[in-house]
């Protein structure tokens, strides 16, 4: 039995806040629409960006940027103030798993008749869609989840980039004997950065078992019974094992890894590609100095990349403006907001608007990104795009596996029975 | 009968104010603290989004208490509240029996101790994060001038929580020694003075005659630590966030985890089981140590 929450009970507790500030509204006509984004300068610059150059377009609408910390406490004010009808006009959210834990059909504007649609990727309507209608555009490009690299020790030492996972290894052995630098980067004190190695596998392991999508969101499929899944566990306990992380990775941040990948302390970053726009803001002169490929798994000639789908924007159901605010989402989406984002915060990766192009001038872990999308079939989503069972405690199970607190396996068991709440959560069929 | 209840109803309204007048104080506790409570036992029963809800009866309770890290959880939320309070009293005691001697500037020292109590608690957290930092941190700089490699407090699962502790300790003493000051100066000089007649030595009279004698201070500073330590999540959140992995999560940052995950009735239901486990320990902690006082 599911009850749903009294609207008008909430919204009777908004009113009388509302009443309160009716009455500094100004008398003109202008709409102005709050827009609401994670706090990553990257993602504020570009969203400051894209308000003021729908304003230049569209004098008579205002967009005003508000910012939220990211991660689960960004989750939980996005749920609190959709919950309590206190959203902003516009806001920024996951795709894939996160998306569905908003309950779309209730609480966002259904953009599937925009004209707009035509032009959006069939990968980007399937992350954001829920009973066949749409209901998220395009925001920001798509990224890969790989490792970053130091090119320069690379050259140095003539590397070349490993297509398996003893090629990584043998490299990281050569790195580890011939120079001071951290063969493998770990920043635990960002616990989610820990999740890397494992997320970013999955590329590999759906080459090895392509139902495991649906089997494990069905409960018939586990972590700790398949062996290809929990690969990406036990490599992470390898580079524990063979020394090669930087020696303070506990305690060491995201932003701490950025500068050490970008200058040469570390070479290997295991990160997501979106982290190529905190590069550009805070190490531009070491952009080039770094470079990317995607997590090698066991066979050379299958070598390929786990993809995360770009965030999106979703209208809010109860906003006063939906027409303004579905404008200014098409805008975002289309060749000219994506224009407007390259600008802002440089280009990051492939768009997910069919008529976006990127810059020849790119920059090299970019363009390294971009090749795993030119081959088409050498890249896949990742497990959160398949399927909606995430479990919230990876994070602290990779930092235990990384630290070797934790056996692989038994990481697997603890992932396998942290899922089964998300699962129940959502009430999925066969989980009890 | 009719005249016992007569004179009882007198009684109340000679004694009391007219009951209109308790009327909106009974609103206040009614509308923030009955309703909530209620209703967090309510939503402790259910499967809720904060969209929507369903009763699932006692499943939540189920699940919590076969959270993997919840046994881990309660073990260090024991650990911790026991050390920390353990050290606060015994700190506090030697603290406050120095701070009332006649020790040089005891006005400015009573001030030093009681300074990190007034310091918000994130603050500290993070300052010492800074400074137990493995490889920048001033604590192992200073360790090394000795050429000693410290460890890496924070992020080394035997240290992790003790580090914790410590810091908690640092803060909390000085609310601990103003308690034991208070405590100590309320004992009558005439003691200590016959104690001396008797020969006693000083570690007699404090054996004998303060620490007896400070006892309400002790009671009040074991119950009040105790009760922080149990629920103590803003130092451990600001400092490790319950890792390294989860072996810093108390009943607490487990809980909070649960509801940044989206598990509220989850989360809620671990909020009641945390409210009955401090209440379960704290009352009759209570009242032993107060019966022994009367009696004492």
């Amino acid at each position: 039995m599911t009850y749903e929450i009294s609207r008008r009970l909430l919204v009777a507790a908004a009113a009388g806040s509302a009443l309160a500030l009716s009455f500094a509204t100004p008398a003109f006509a202008e709409v102005k629409l709050t827009f609401l984004v994670d706090n990553a300068a990257a993602t504020v610059t570009a969203s400051e960006a894209l308000a003021a150059a729908f304003h230049a377009k569209n004098p008579d609408i205002s967009v005003e940027v508000e910012s939220r910390p990211g991660g689960g406490e960004g989750d939980n004010i996005v749920k609190t103030r959709l919950a309590t009808g206190e959203m902003t006009d516009v806001f920024m959210y996951n795709t894939g798993s996160l998306f569905h834990a908003l309950n779309p059909q209730q609480n966002m504007l259904d953009l599937t008749d925009e004209s707009y649609q035509s032009d959006i990727m069939d990968t980007f309507k399937s992350v954001v869609s829920e009973n066949g209608r749409i209901y998220g555009a395009p925001f920001r490009t798509t990224m890969g989840g790989g490792v970053l690299y130091n090119k320069k020790i690379y050259a140095e030492l003539g590397l070349k980039v490993p297509k398996t996972w003893p090629e990584f290894m043998q490299n990281n052995a050569i790195i580890k004997e011939k120079t001071k630098a951290a063969p493998v980067i770990q920043t635990f004190k960002d616990t989610w950065t820990s999740q890397l190695f494992f997320l970013g596998d999955f590329y590999n392991v759906l080459r090895a078992v392509p139902t495991f999508p649906e089997d494990f969101t069905a409960n018939k499929a586990k972590f700790a019974t398949t062996p290809a899944a929990i690969k990406g566990f036990e490599h992470q306990e390898e580079v524990f094992k063979a020394g090669f992380l930087n020696e303070d990775f506990g305690s060491a941040s995201y932003d701490d890894g950025l500068r050490m990948v970008s200058t040469g302390e570390g070479v290997h970053y295991p990160m997501l590609t979106f982290a190529i726009g905190n590069l550009f803001e805070t190490y531009k002169d070491n952009l080039d100095d770094v470079g990317f490929f995607a997590l090698p798994g066991d066979e050379a000639a299958n070598n390929g990349l786990t993809v995360w789908v770009g965030e999106g924007i979703y209208g809010y159901a109860q906003t006063e403006h939906p027409d303004e605010a579905k404008k200014f989402m098409a805008f975002v989406a289309s060749k000219e907001g994506c224009d407007v984002q390259t600008e802002a915060i440089g280009a990051l990766g492939p768009y997910m608007t069919k008529s976006c192009t990127l810059p020849d001038d790119v920059p090299s872990p970019t363009k390294d990104l971009v090749s795993y999308f030119a081959e088409g079939a050498k890249n896949a989503p990742a497990l959160e795009f398949l399927s909606p069972v995430k479990g919230p405690a990876l994070e602290q199970i990779t930092v235990e596996i990384g630290s070797g607190i934790r056996s692989p396996i038994d990481g697997a068991k603890l992932y396998d029975e942290d899922v089964r709440k998300q699962a129940l959560q959502l009430d999925l069929p066969g989980w009890e | 009968m009719t005249t016992q209840n007569k004179k009882g109803t007198r009684r109340a309204f000679a004694a009391a104010y007219p009951s209109w007048f308790y009327l909106p104080a009974a609103v206040i506790f009614g509308i923030l603290f009955l309703f909530p409570t209620f209703a967090s036992l309510f939503f402790s029963l259910t499967r809720w989004t904060l969209f929507k809800y369903s009763f699932i009866g006692l499943d939540n309770f189920r699940q919590f208490f076969s959270e993997p890290f919840l046994v881990w959880g309660l073990i260090n939320t024991l650990i911790y509240a026991v050390v920390t309070s353990g050290s606060k009293v015994v700190l506090g005691m030697l603290l406050g029996i120095l701070l009332t001697s006649n020790v040089m500037m005891r006005g400015l020292l009573r001030a030093i101790v009681f300074f990190p109590v007034l310091v918000s608690t994130i603050g500290v957290g993070i300052t010492f994060t800074m400074l137990m930092h493995p490889t920048n941190g001033l604590i192992n700089d200073v360790i090394a001038v000795f050429g000693v490699k410290g460890p890496a407090w924070l992020t080394d699962p035997r240290f992790a929580l003790l580090s914790v502790a410590f810091v908690d300790v640092w803060k909390g003493v000085g609310l601990a020694t103003v308690i034991y000051i208070a405590g100590i100066v309320s004992i009558p000089a005439e003691y200590y003075e016959a104690a001396k007649m008797d020969g006693a030595n000083a570690l007699q009279r404090f054996w004998n005659v303060t620490l007896p004698l400070a006892r309400p201070a002790t009671v009040t500073v074991i119950i009040l630590s105790l009760i922080g330590g149990l629920r103590s999540f803003d130092l451990i959140w600001a400092m490790t966030k319950g890792g390294p992995g989860f072996t810093t999560d108390v009943v607490a940052s487990v809980i909070y985890k649960q509801y940044q995950a989206g598990f509220y009735g989850l989360s809620t239901a671990g909020n009641v089981v945390l409210f009955v486990l401090v209440a379960a320990i704290v009352v009759p902690l209570s009242f032993v140590l107060n019966r022994r006082e009367v009696e004492a």
